[in-house]
């Protein structure tokens, strides 16, 4: 582990501050993903500024949401009443991470800003155009252990994926980030946050070097109150998905017809994917199992697999039609039999 | 604000409150076993994936490999031979009759999971397997498979699982 400086400021500003002035300097908060970085090399800084103790860690109603502090850990906001009440997906999706121990040291920033577990990121002795620019991607070939790949929105420099459950809940429910600045604070929406791969893989984000997440902010909808997540691993707890779904529905209870719909996957993207095809076709639908596989299919119509995650395209249909149907149980499905019977 | 080349940090382990000076690289794990003689939390793979070097930190099952030292000043910990300081735990008790381990290594990191996961039941906080999130759960909801999510953080390379439900399932009260 490189030797490192390391801060403990008092106000969020001062953090912001510190990393701005310096190219070489972190932001430390639960470090979870950080703290193993630093030991396997990934991670270098020459700073490190610990945001865990600033006082970012209330979970607040206000008039139209709830605002999620940014220290929030994903235990707590896990168990808040508010959110297994009224954004249940979220609830779901941080219970589905990672283990009982992690989930009371990571942060719901943290969580977000976690990197891919790509397993040629995290090989040193391997190319990789997101850790180290220009080297090439090693996980883009027939050869490679390529079942975490990306199928939509990769390009020609990395396959990655994002990682975080609780980032695709969080488009699911239209939730905005608020970020700190050296030039003041500014919102954005989430979907913004987190950007696709391009020619500049090694930026997960939109953020600039220096700016902070100080919080999340939750906006009130009948979709983020009937919402359900479904992962799919290679085993029953504590890994990360292959695929996941965070799915949100307003059904007019008298027609059964979709007045609203949010679906958003994961394990599936260099950031959570907003499935807004997938959505135009459901709205207005009648919900069954076959309008859903065709709102899946009119999303996947951009789908490119990488290498080794083809296997992926079905395993959505199916993750989608299951959790749809966890939300509205009078949409009887067979999951069991093979998907050209259905 | 402070920088720290190198700067001290008071932690309280099993009661008693050290005051340490540590390089800023230093992982709570090591300041704890290295610095503390305190070697009941295991270093086993060191990444946070296999749960042996768990405490109650604060009262919360607590991975300490990726922690840095520095990050936990005033922090309260106590291990499993903390747990057990006045005569045995009920949940390392139950561990012994049942048969809760083979070869013992990591154990310490399966016995604070356990002791942290029942109060959280107990404290009403719902896992990925609780089927209603509306109402807070108690140690009666503890399935085999609420108790198999709730432990999936602790990893035994002897598969001593079935002896550490067990035991489990007994310190619940089922």
């Amino acid at each position: 582990m490189r030797e490192h400086a390391y801060l403990r400021p008092s106000d969020p500003a001062q953090a912001v501050a510190a990393v701005t002035a310096d190219p070489d300097a972190s932001f430390l908060a639960g470090g979870t993903n950080l703290v193993d970085h630093l030991k396997l090399g990934i991670a270098a800084p020459g700073l490190l500024v610990d945001v865990r103790h600033l006082p970012l860690d209330a979970v607040e109603e206000t008039d139209d949401g709830l605002r999620v502090g940014a220290n929030v850990l994903n235990s707590d906001l896990a168990a808040d009443r508010a959110v297994r009440e009224r954004w249940p997906v979220v609830s779901r999706a941080l219970l589905a991470g990672a283990s009982g121990q992690i989930r009371h040291q990571a942060t719901t920033a943290g969580n977000l800003l976690q990197r891919t577990r790509c397993v040629y990121f995290q090989d040193r002795t391997t190319p990789c155009n997101k850790r180290d620019p220009g080297s090439g991607c090693s996980a883009d070939d027939d050869r490679a252990y390529g079942r975490y790949n990306a199928v939509l929105g990769a390009s020609d420099q990395c396959v990655a994926v994002h990682p975080s459950d609780l980032a695709v809940a969080l488009v699911a429910c239209d939730a905005v980030v608020q970020v700190l600045g050296e030039a003041g604070s500014r919102e954005l929406p989430l979907e913004d946050l987190h950007r696709l791969p391009g020619a500049e893989p090694h930026r997960d984000t939109t953020l600039a070097h220096g700016e902070l997440i100080t919080g999340v902010v939750l906006p009130r909808s009948v979709t983020s109150a009937r919402s359900t997540y479904v992962k799919v691993r290679d085993r029953a707890s504590f890994a990360f998905a292959l695929v996941s779904v965070a799915a949100g529905i307003d059904l007019d209870p008298g027609t059964g017809t979709v007045r609203d719909v949010r679906l958003a996957w994961g394990g599936v993207a260099h950031r959570p994917w907003r499935a807004r095809a997938a959505e135009d076709a459901l709205r207005g639908a009648a919900l069954s199992e076959s309008t859903i596989r065709s709102a899946v299919a009119a999303e996947l119509e951009q789908a490119r697999p990488a290498p080794g995650a083809a296997y992926k395209l079905a395993m959505l249909r199916n993750a989608t039609v299951l959790a749809l149907s966890r939300l509205v149980p009078a949409l009887a499905v067979d999951l069991d039999r093979p998907e050209e019977d259905r | 604000m402070d920088t720290f080349p190198s700067a001290n940090v008071d932690l309280t382990v099993d009661g008693i409150t050290h005051r340490i000076a540590v390089d800023p690289r230093t992982t709570l794990l090591d300041a704890l076993r290295e610095r503390l003689g305190h070697a009941s939390p295991k270093k086993g793979c060191d990444h946070g994936q296999c749960g042996s070097c768990t405490v109650l930190l604060d009262g919360r099952q607590h991975l300490t490999c990726l922690a840095l030292a520095l990050s936990y000043d005033g922090a309260e910990i106590t291990t499993a031979a903390g747990l057990g300081a006045e005569g045995m735990h009920p949940v390392q008790q139950a561990f012994l009759d049942h048969d809760g381990y083979q070869c013992g290594y990591c154990t310490p990191g399966q016995v604070c999971s356990a002791v942290g996961m029942l109060d959280e039941a107990a404290q009403g906080q719902p896992s990925h397997v609780t089927e209603d999130l509306s109402r807070p759960t108690t140690l009666e909801d503890l399935t085999d498979a609420e108790i198999r999510e709730r432990m999936s953080g602790n990893l035994c390379r002897c598969g001593a699982y079935v002896g550490i439900l067990d035991a489990i399932r007994e310190a619940a009260g089922g």
